[in-house]
């Protein structure tokens, strides 16, 4: 049964292409708006740590990461060490490996090594998100025309924020700013709405961020440290409360 | 050698950060079978995204109420499957609208 599915999977893959293409620009869109604005106001730091536009550009263009790229920036502005660079890569990046392991069980079997390591490449949080959030196996297209619309309006922002940084408004650069977390919102919300457990996961998501935010002590720590303490003791507790049974909730729907 | 090109800097943070992204997606070959594990991934990207937009929402608007009212109709509108793009959309025009009309009152 689930061999025929797969084999189902791989020859419904090659006629679509275009569609998974399609789909991951369309789903990539909001992606790029969202990170247009926040690459922006990295752009501003960017310029300070005395990077050109052309560098901004590069260096987003490959990271694509946004707490780590403002951590790399401050560093660079301050001429820190290069383990104090590798250290500061390594815990704001950190839920990246998280999410790499969770998008490997994504994969359909059989996926090619260099599928695997080009779409790992492609993980950010949004694009990650849509990743895992699309029905069944994730095919490499979707990914990778995603995570292609949103690097290039996310290094664009970079570099355009390097020289015109401060030149927009600030309340149209707050409104765009939200795009992202409009985007988080319509991701986590409709598997809610069919899975009571990812509901009650997300209810507790809610509450201990919120409390964290204003707890004495832990609302000291940056906010990669408590995104990737939460998500392991929430997950943790979630997974061993509410384990799953069968195999089919995970890959496959 | 002087540790100020920001070029060298660069070329690390692009290592370091990709490195972490392919490391797990190689070690891991085909399904896991523990049942813990399994769980645990399928709940991390929910857990990670939602401790992300709170309460990071409110706290990057100019005004929290703008946050609070595009967290609350956001929410709303992913609930009846609005799409990404226009749970984005109907989020920025409400913070627009409250940060720019709010000063105004």
């Amino acid at each position: 049964m689930e061999v025929t599915d797969v084999n189902n999977r791989r020859h419904t893959n090659s006629n679509t292409l275009g569609q998974d293409i399609l789909k991951g620009l369309r789903d990539g869109t909001p992606i790029a708006l969202g990170y247009f604005a926040v690459a922006f106001s990295l752009g501003i730091i960017a310029k300070k740590a005395g990077l050109t536009a052309s560098m901004g550009f590069f260096s987003s263009f490959f990271t694509r990461a946004s707490a780590g790229e403002y951590g790399v920036y401050t560093l660079v502005a301050i001429h820190a060490t290069y383990v104090e660079l590798i250290a500061m890569c390594l815990v704001t990046n950190l839920r990246y490996m998280l999410m790499s392991a969770a998008f490997s069980q994504k994969l359909a079997p059989g996926t090619s090594w260099f599928h695997r390591l080009f779409m790992a490449c492609c993980i950010t949080d949004e694009v990650f998100g849509i990743s895992v959030g699309h029905r069944g196996y994730t095919p490499p297209a979707y990914t990778y025309s995603a995570a292609l619309i949103s690097s290039l309006f996310w290094a664009s922002g970079c570099a355009i924020g390097i020289v015109a940084g401060g030149m927009l408004p600030t309340h149209i650069v707050s409104a765009l700013s939200v795009a992202l977390y409009g985007m988080f919102l319509a991701i986590i919300v409709p598997p809610a709405r069919r899975a009571p457990n990812v509901l009650y996961a997300l209810i507790a998501s809610f509450v201990l961020s919120g409390l964290c935010a204003i707890a004495p002590v832990v609302s000291e720590w940056s906010s990669g440290t408590r995104t990737i303490l939460l998500t392991l003791l929430i997950s943790s507790v979630m997974a061993w409360l509410r384990p799953f049974k069968n195999r089919e909730s995970n890959g496959t729907e | 050698m002087e540790q100020n090109n920001p070029i060298l800097y660069i070329l690390l943070a692009i290592l370091v950060t990709n490195l972490i992204r392919v490391l797990p997606m190689l070690l891991i070959k085909g399904p896991i079978r523990n049942t813990f594990l399994r769980s645990f991934l399928y709940y991390v990207p929910y857990v990670t995204l939602a401790v992300m937009t709170f309460p990071a929402i409110i706290e990057t608007t100019l005004t929290p109420l703008a946050g609070v009212v595009a967290l609350v109709v956001g929410l709303v509108a992913a609930w009846f499957r609005l799409g990404l793009f226009p749970v984005s959309i109907i989020c920025c025009l409400i913070v627009y609208l409250i940060d720019s009309l709010l000063p105004m009152l």
